[in-house]
């Protein structure tokens, strides 16, 4: 079978069954969550948005142009790899890890990217913006910008610019311009607001293309199914190569885009337990973390009701993480709601914990994961250890750890 | 204290639109801003609104960002906001609070409307408040007697004005322009376009603000508009003063110039 042929995603691929009830509403809510608290200016552009993606889910033209790129550019589907010498650090248990690291540009975000590009040009639109943290999606929308020949502008935090500064390279080779941002915490978070005044003024011609499934609707929904195809395919997988589904599945969650493109697909195998790992940076009680789900309350940032770090008085509380693309103090409405519904299990993971399981992958596996990732590994270490040696754990490595040697040469003294 | 209704009365009766004034609370000090608006009213503002500085503002320009910066490096609080409410509402303006909806969230949308009555507030203006998302704020807003401002911008189209319209009692907010707060060169060309698809949905007045600045454009919006709201303009005054005495001066003489313009 050649990367061309074989089965065209179907519509239930990219937007599952809707029989699970994990739907948003019409305004957007996953229960108490979600929705859309946007200037005014914005929403027609959000209407419109969300009623191209509605034709384009069924359409039969966008759904072959999608699976096409995914296979012939994205390099999908992705492998699933057994990782026995890493998990004899974990009790024994089989881990398996869902390989986004092998897509093109590195990271999962591919995925959504070429979506969310493909609807650009149906909407008609020839310009994207985009925020980004640790600089993968900013990589991603600009590759993808220039694979459609569309104008592109990334918003990136000053602070994450230095920390990632060979994906500033990278995008700018790739065409884009990429904007500093130096309000705020100079952190994604500042990006993200850069971006929606961006947005408000350059609305006609512009699209933002969303990097997480947080923010106003239709984005949670949208980014969502662009990344569901993770889970799609590590769900047959698992199933080709234990004949069982597994018994867990892992992923890191900042704002959440990997864990719900993992979790998706098995929401209804109730058998399925699902963890979220957030980072817990210097730990929890520390005030330096980006534990929202487990430390934050209810509130709204981004145009979207969901957990957020915010004092007492709604302020938005700056996290902290050594990765940052989990350096973010709100989280996508859906995470919110299954943490609430209690269908998926949230808990933190330390800078340390992640750096641990970042060097154990590299030295026992040859694998060299992106330190976001690396909280999802943490996370399947302890839950490989509580689970016991029969347990069967799927950990989405959401993207590979190039962009972080210079991070990881300071932290170890490489 | 002076109601909404009373000022868009007293204006038709003098045949000119009403001029409202944006600061942000605990800007350029916190008594620095009571100092800044009361000298805006006494230059002729008809209506203040007090901004409730917001760690993520993301309909906001450079100007406001940065004055919501220092305000919120200063220690501004909540409290301190209806402190700034009570001190403007005595100058005899009718004294609103503009902010991002999570304060009002987190703080509690009966006890936000019931403290802002209590301290002379008139009203509320929620930029990023929907009308799908108003309907706990609308309840409370009304239990405690005061009126909710909501916004419509060129970009929405008539069903969407008359949807937003029905949210407020006090006037409608008019956006002259795509794009975040500041002041610009011209005002938006969208904007009576925008105002005359607004009144043809409500009764309520309708105030036109985003890149209003000086009394040119204050005039030029007046002909068509019920009210102009100018914002960036004053704080760019109080930025550029080398002290808080100068800075008062170049506020009331903008007010100055900006109530001449809306009475030409």
């Amino acid at each position: 079978m050649t990367a061309t042929e074989g089965t065209i995603l179907t519509s239930a691929d990219l937007a599952g069954n809707g029989v699970h009830g994990n739907d948003p509403d019409v305004h957007g809510k996953f229960g108490r969550f979600g929705g859309r608290y946007v200037p005014e200016a914005l929403i027609p552009a959000l209407d419109e948005v969300a009623a191209e993606y509605e034709k384009a889910k069924t359409d039969l033209g966008f759904l072959r142009e999608f699976d096409h790129l995914l296979r012939t550019y994205a390099g999908r589907p992705t492998t699933l790899t057994e990782v026995q010498r890493f998990a004899e650090h974990a009790g024994g248990a089989r881990i398996l890890l869902k390989r986004e690291d092998l897509t093109h540009t590195g990271a999962h975000k591919i995925n959504n990217v070429l979506g969310q590009a493909l609807l650009t040009k149906r909407l008609g639109k020839r310009r994207v913006i985009a925020e980004t943290g640790a600089g993968q999606h900013g990589v991603a929308t600009a590759t993808a910008a220039a694979l459609m020949g569309l104008e592109c502008v990334i918003y990136m935090g000053a602070v994450d610019c230095e920390r990632q500064a060979l994906n500033v390279a990278r995008m700018k080779l790739l065409g884009a311009t990429v904007v500093p941002v130096t309000n705020g915490s100079q952190t994604l978070k500042d990006a993200i607001n850069e971006a929606f005044r961006d947005w408000v003024t350059n609305v006609d011609h512009t699209h933002y293309l969303f990097g997480t499934v947080a923010g106003p609707h239709p984005f949670p929904e949208i980014v969502r199914d662009f990344a569901r195809i993770i889970g799609v395919e590590a769900r047959r997988q698992v199933l080709e190569l234990t004949g069982a589904l597994p018994d867990a599945v892992c992923a890191a969650v900042g704002g959440g885009s990997n864990a719900i493109g993992v979790f998706h697909a098995f929401i209804e195998d109730e058998g399925v337990r699902l963890y979220g790992y957030e980072a817990g940076g210097r730990g929890a009680g520390t005030g330096e973390h980006a534990l929202t789900l487990t430390e934050g309350s209810v509130g709204v940032l981004h145009g979207a009701r969901t957990y957020v770090l915010q004092d007492e008085e709604g302020q938005t509380i700056e996290s902290h993480s050594i990765s940052a693309g989990l350096d973010y103090p709100g989280v996508g409405p859906e995470h919110a709601w299954l943490k609430d519904t209690g269908r998926a299990t949230y808990e933190g993971v330390t800078d340390e914990e992640a750096m641990e399981a970042f060097a154990l992958l590299a030295r026992t596996e040859g694998i060299i994961p992106a330190i976001e990732s690396s909280h999802a590994l943490a996370g399947a270490l302890r839950l490989g250890r509580e689970l016991g040696p029969d347990a069967v754990i799927l950990v989405n490595l959401s993207g590979r750890g190039d962009k972080d040697m210079g991070t990881a040469m300071k932290y170890f003294n490489l | 204290m002076t109601t909404l209704h009373a000022v868009f009365d007293k204006a038709r009766a003098e045949d000119r639109a009403a001029l409202v004034g944006y600061l942000p609370a605990g800007f350029p000090t916190k008594d620095g801003a009571v100092a800044a608006a009361t000298a805006m009213v006494e230059a002729g503002c008809d209506v203040i609104e007090i901004g409730l500085p917001y760690s993520d503002p993301l309909m906001d320009g450079p100007t406001i960002q940065d004055a919501v910066h220092r305000s919120l490096t200063n220690g501004t609080r909540i409290a301190d906001v209806l402190r700034t409410v009570e001190g403007v509402a005595k100058s005899g303006a009718a004294t609103l609070v503009m902010t991002y909806w999570n304060p009002i969230d987190r703080y509690g949308a009966e006890r936000f409307a019931r403290d802002l009555a209590s301290a002379g507030g008139v009203g509320t203006i929620t930029p990023d408040l929907t009308p799908e998302e108003s309907e706990p704020w609308l309840a409370a807003s009304k239990e405690a007697g005061i009126d909710t401002v909501f916004l419509v911008a060129p970009s929405s189209p008539d069903e969407r004005i008359a949807r937003v319209a029905a949210c407020c009692t006090g006037f409608v907010y008019a956006a002259s322009l795509m794009g975040v707060t500041g002041a610009r060169e011209t005002v938006g060309s969208a904007a009576e376009g925008l105002v005359k698809r607004t009144k043809a949905n409500t009764p309520l007045p309708v105030c036109v603000g985003l890149g209003v600045g000086n009394g040119a454009q204050a005039a030029e919006v007046a002909a068509y508009a019920d009210g102009v709201i100018v914002g960036s303009a004053f704080i760019r005054r109080l930025l550029d003063a080398p002290d808080e005495k100068s800075g008062l001066v170049a506020v009331r003489e903008l007010a100055s110039e900006l109530a001449r313009g809306v009475r030409r």
